[in-house]
């Protein structure tokens, strides 16, 4: 290998690099020029968005907290699209895993945190992780999409939850009082998720995503299973030759996935300030749409659990930033929400172009075997996620 | 519990959910098109979002709910073109660039709502038709002559789509497009043009089912469809592909949800035993999903960006 092949290996692994981030910027620049159409200064907009975001110490507290669901959920992706299968199913795993968390609060007595914590963290990913499994198993054994199985999981989770927050698992309070507010009681607390500096805020859920995040990256890069994952996502037909069972690794893509959502549902309970489950009737009005946004996030962190790590604190400041933002120049925060759909579209539009960027720079290294691989009908290129399945 | 089943109550039930069936109804017809080219469009919900708000606003200006329901067709025309170019020229991953439609529809109809609206509004409502006599025939008159025009033409998209699917030439080129593109191609068929054709009728449509999902109820809220969308792209594949199909399943999600408000509205259940009820649509829908996939076959294209000979 000479240098001048290193070296324009490097280059055009660092501009494949660039167009997530050129994707945030062109979002930027068209939310500046909706800025401007809504009668705003963007550089004053912008200011206060960055500002609210990391400008102060509280600042950065409130975006670590705001990117935990997100960095959960995008950790929970990642799985899923190594192993080449869509994931959209996080909202209604975060409440499938906030509604067992839950639940085990309510059942177990009044115990220590040492076991509290644990089982709570434990119920949620179960639950998550229950809800990515289903989707999972219809998809290996049944073929049916797992896109709209776990669309319509949500649609099940947020009736579920609506159920059981109005019904069995209401605060008895709310029922004395007549005003039927659903949510739970206050729950024990045992299982509050304990805080960080003597801040009163921060908790050790952004601290127990990271952790999560590494898992992941040790699971998937580091363990025969992650590499069952990996193969299954890049080549299921060459993969099931090899005697990789690849239904049942499908499936645990998804429950690995659904379990991460699972416990950003957790941490949500547990490490809200009013330590209880609440609904408003929608999955959004628990999640805050962490589970399309940790999409995002995952996208962004270019579907690298480790690299989702910051992704999910640019987004999680983006998020925070933007109330900043609506109380400086009067845009409502639901700009950020639009933004972050366009930093998707961009990412996946653009998807091809660093995939062929970073193929063309391996044919370099290796000119005979992959140069035909990557020429392979119909498409061209390593196979998106998600692309084989059909049915 | 006898009030629930007294003829009247039984009838309106039924007539409302007839009419609660039309959003989807629209979304899912215009997705059946986009699917049965091989283009999944996970967009719609944003889609509907965006035409709701743009019909809301429009008839909350004018006063007149054509206006609204036009506006929902440019907005849902101009968002179908944009999924057009992000698929099918960008051939960007379908699965995902769908749910950044999605993303950019609730944040941006939010926005404008918030921003030119503020507080929530009523607005005019479609006006219902009166058939001479029709209308006046008990049961059958209020079950089925007593709607808007936009339920009449709903329910007349369906017949349409399948004579413009099954009989001719642009949808045997949908369907070709769908199952082979290589053979298409090679038969002179523009894969591009059709997939551009399909995806800007599922916008439109879509755009048509937001406003009248707005002027419907004669209001706006944020997230207003409270997922429909998603729902919509799920029933083109209850209902196979095929349009009576989706209507069915447009249907039977219209017919519970009404069930489930009177049910509410009677005070006979008790309150949160209604949110099970609730549920039980879609895990039909998920049941449905499994016997489809086991019977029927989806265009062997679907989701598969088509670039020649690459």
């Amino acid at each position: 290998m000479t240098s001048a092949v290193t070296q324009r290996r490097r280059q055009s692994k660092y501009l494949a690099f660039l167009i997530p981030v050129g994707a945030v910027v062109a979002a930027l620049l068209i939310g500046a020029i909706m800025l401007v159409t809504l009668g705003a200064n963007p550089l004053e907009g912008f200011q206060a968005l960055l500002k609210g975001a990391f400008g102060s110490k509280d600042a950065l507290i409130a975006t670590a907290l705001k990117a935990t669901p997100l960095l959960f959920v995008g950790v929970g992706i990642t799985i899923a699209f190594r192993a080449n299968v869509i994931n959209i199913g996080g909202e209604g795993q975060m409440v499938a895993g906030g509604l067992l968390a839950t639940l085990t609060a309510l059942t177990l007595p009044d115990l220590s945190a040492w076991i509290m914590l644990p089982a709570v963290l434990i119920a949620g990913l179960v639950g998550g992780a229950m809800w990515g499994a289903v989707p999972g198993a219809l998809k290996a054994y049944f073929g049916v999409n797992e896109i709209l199985s776990t669309i319509m999981l949500n649609v099940v989770a947020v009736q579920l939850m609506n159920y059981l927050l109005r019904g069995p698992l209401i605060d008895p309070g709310e029922l004395e009082r007549g005003t039927r507010i659903p949510q739970t009681a206050r729950l024990q607390e045992g299982a509050d998720l304990p805080l960080l500096f003597g801040d009163g805020r921060f908790h050790i859920g952004p601290l127990v995503a990271v952790l999560a995040a590494i898992a992941a990256y040790i699971l998937l890069w580091r363990t025969p299973l992650g590499y069952r994952l990996r193969a299954v996502g890049l080549n299921p037909d060459a993969s099931k030759y090899a005697g990789i069972p690849v239904k049942r690794t499908i499936v645990l893509a998804l429950t690995f996935s659904g379990a991460m959502a699972g416990l950003a549902g957790a941490v949500l309970v547990f490490g809200s300030e009013s330590h209880r489950m609440v609904t408003d009737g929608s999955t959004a009005g628990f999640t805050g749409s962490a589970g399309f946004n940790g999409i995002v996030a995952a996208l962004f962190g270019g579907l690298h659990p480790i690299w989702t790590i910051p992704a999910s604190f640019l987004f999680g400041g983006l998020l925070v930033g933007g109330n900043a933002m609506q109380r400086a120049v009067q845009v409502p925060s639901a700009l950020i929400l639009a933004l972050n759909g366009l930093v998707v579209v961009f990412v996946v539009a653009t998807d091809r172009y660093r995939k062929r960027m970073l193929a063309r720079d391996v044919r370099v290294d290796a000119p005979e075997p992959l140069a035909s691989a990557s020429n392979s009908p119909p498409t061209g290129g390593p196979e998106p996620p998600g692309e084989k399945d059909a049915s | 519990m006898s009030d629930f089943f007294t003829t009247a109550i039984l009838v309106a039930t039924a007539a409302s959910g007839v009419r609660l069936a039309v959003p989807l109804l629209f979304a899912s017809l215009g997705e059946t098109f986009g699917q049965r080219s091989g283009v999944l469009n996970l967009g719609v919900d944003g889609i509907m979002l965006l035409g709701a708000f743009g019909g809301y606003y429009a008839v909350l200006q004018t006063g007149s709910v054509w206006l609204g329901l036009l506006i929902g067709i440019v907005v849902g025309m101009l968002l179908g073109l944009v999924s057009a170019l992000i698929s099918v020229t960008l051939r960007a991953e379908q699965g995902i660039s769908g749910i950044g439609i999605y993303l950019f529809g609730l944040g941006m109809s939010d926005l404008l709502f918030q921003k030119l609206v503020g507080t929530p509004l009523p607005i005019t409502k479609f006006p219902k038709l009166n058939f001479p006599v029709l209308s006046d025939i008990p049961v059958i008159g209020e079950l089925l002559f007593q709607h808007s025009v936009v339920v009449y033409l709903a329910f007349l998209a369906v017949p349409v789509s399948m004579y413009i699917i099954n009989k001719t030439t642009f949808g045997m080129n949908i369907r070709a497009v769908g199952e082979n593109p290589e053979a298409a191609d090679s038969l002179g068929v523009s894969v591009n043009r059709i997939r551009y054709a399909t995806v800007i009728i599922g916008g439109t449509l879509a755009g048509v089912a937001g406003a009248a999902l707005a002027i419907d109820l004669g209001i706006f809220q944020q997230n207003l469809t409270n997922a429909q969308g998603f729902i919509a792209i799920a029933l083109v594949y209850f209902g196979a592909w095929r349009p009576v199909g989706v209507m069915l399943g447009s249907l039977l999600y219209g017919f519970v949800n009404a069930i489930v408000l009177q049910l509410k509205t009677l005070a006979i259940i008790p309150p949160d035993l209604s949110d099970f009820a609730a549920m039980a649509p879609a895990i039909i829908t998920i049941l449905a999903l499994v016997v489809v996939a086991r019977r029927f076959k989806a265009p062997a294209a679907l989701t598969k960006p088509y670039s020649r000979g690459e």
